[in-house]
């Protein structure tokens, strides 16, 4: 009798353990890492998707070694903003095409934990892609973008963009219109994130000093953070059935 | 269907008159400014468009805030009215200042502060309504309507600010002077007058059309409702 109470007992306590927040958004992370490893599905269509568009600036903007110093920043930021909304498309539409995002939603954690997870996975996709297409434009283009500050700056306007961009594709893709509709809504709102970004990396490109690319940062962890904070907020209404 | 409100007939009214009044202190009653002559004539509808539109812009990211914490489909429609009429009231904010841009600046459009964030804002509230319309539960429809309102209105200001890094010449007629500013003017006893009205004219008119949107919000809702009845 003791013993099948205790049995009982240690059950409940095995249910009624939560997982903790950190873990749940680890487990998220993981789950979409291991996939993403399995299949290169996001990766290599964002990659591609990259070294095509970069391969088009080189035609549309006759990128001479002139025309290269001011457009760099812009050519490297409307590659990742283009390419991120493919990855960010597809990542939220497999969760909700095979009913992942139901399975999701039914694990007894925070539903903000699901956001962070899709988020940092996100965030850690288009580093991946980024960290490929900046050596390689370095060798087209013969420039040396290894700089930390703009490092820093793309680190910091990514986080931006994917805090964002996770939280409008768990909307767009719940819509009829999914695979437009994307673009449409983030773009505009994340231009706040594109300007002082490109700013700031054009700064770091042309060796401006740092204090008067402060600002431009200053601005992207400003919006960092506002963003993020709101997505947090508001993220249980998104995905709410 | 419930008759239309007396107060709302009597404002319809009014809001015609004002805006009558309106245009003859504009047109004929405010002297011609010296420099840029008569065409600164359209800077009274100017503001007064552009002060109603972020009016209403700024009231439906309140509304938004209202619907998230309370889920009442009120406060959706309530949204909807604000961003439909202030949308309108912007793109006419916007067609008036290129008219003016052209002599005062010598070009339509110049990517200066104001004007592009002016440009993304109308985007912004146009991606909203894409985003509605790909939406069929109502409910989920002003979830999602007032997340995106939400970002959109936070993001339009900092989009300002960011574009401040660039340099403007936008003027600042009211409060503040910047001497790079091109088209800058100051008001003299009549164009205030003239500038004044206006602008309450335009409130009116605003506050008109935003009764009248949120009751044609009010009779869609029914009719989806009676549709759904005899479905049933």
């Amino acid at each position: 009798m003791n013993k099948a109470m205790h049995g009982i007992k240690t059950t409940q306590k095995h249910f009624a353990a939560k997982p903790s927040f950190l873990r749940a958004v680890f487990a998220i992370v993981w789950k979409d890492v291991q996939a993403e490893y399995r299949s290169l599905e996001l990766v290599s269509a964002m990659l591609v998707f990259s070294l095509l568009v970069i391969i088009i600036f080189n035609f549309a903007l006759d990128l001479d070694p002139k025309m290269r110093q001011t457009v760099t920043a812009g050519v490297l930021w409307t590659t990742f903003a283009f390419a991120g909304t493919l990855g960010l498309n597809r990542s939220m539409a497999i969760e909700k095409d095979r009913g992942c995002l139901d399975g999701l939603l039914l694990a007894p954690v925070d539903r903000s934990a699901i956001y962070f997870g899709k988020a940092i996975s996100n965030l850690a996709f288009m580093l991946v892609v980024e960290a490929i297409v900046l050596p390689v434009y370095s060798v087209l283009y013969n420039t040396n973008l290894f700089q930390p500050g703009l490092l820093m700056v793309i680190l910091l306007g990514s986080i931006g963009y994917v805090g964002v961009g996770t939280l409008l594709a768990t909307m767009s893709v719940q819509t009829r219109t999914r695979d437009i509709l994307l673009s449409i809504l983030l773009f505009p709102v994340v231009l706040p994130v594109l300007l002082p970004a490109i700013i700031a990396s054009n700064g770091f490109l042309a060796g401006v000093e740092l204090a008067d690319i402060l600002f431009s940062i200053g601005l992207l962890v400003a919006y960092d953070v506002i963003f993020i904070a709101v997505a947090f907020m508001v993220f249980d209404s998104v995905v709410e059935e | 269907m419930q008759p239309k409100p007396v107060a709302l007939k009597v404002l319809d009214v009014a809001s015609i008159i004002l805006l009558a009044i309106s245009t003859y202190l504009a047109l004929v009653f405010a002297p011609t400014e010296l420099v840029m002559g008569d065409v600164q004539r359209v800077f009274y509808f100017h503001i007064g468009t552009a002060w109603t539109a972020l009016l209403g812009f700024i009231l439906a990211a309140v509304f938004s805030v209202v619907y998230l914490v309370r889920k009442d489909l009120k406060w959706d429609r309530l949204q909807v009215a604000a961003i439909e009429v202030s949308l309108v009231f912007f793109l006419i904010t916007i067609v008036l200042g290129s008219i003016w841009a052209r002599p005062a600046w010598n070009t339509w459009w110049t990517w200066d502060p104001r004007l592009t964030t002016a440009a993304v804002t109308e985007l912004i509230y146009v991606a909203y309504f894409m985003l509605r319309q790909g939406i069929d539960d109502p409910d989920r429809r002003a979830r999602f309507g007032a997340v995106y309102a939400l970002i959109g209105g936070l993001s339009a200001p900092i989009t300002f600010f960011a574009i401040r890094l660039f340099r403007t010449i936008h003027p600042v007629v009211i409060g503040g002077t910047n001497p790079e500013a091109d088209g800058g003017f100051s008001m003299t006893a009549d164009m205030r007058v003239a500038f004044f009205f206006a602008l309450f004219a335009f409130t009116v008119v605003f506050i008109d059309l935003f009764w009248n949107r949120i009751r044609l919000g009010d009779l869609q809702d029914k009719v989806e409702q009676l549709k759904l009845k005899v479905s049933m």
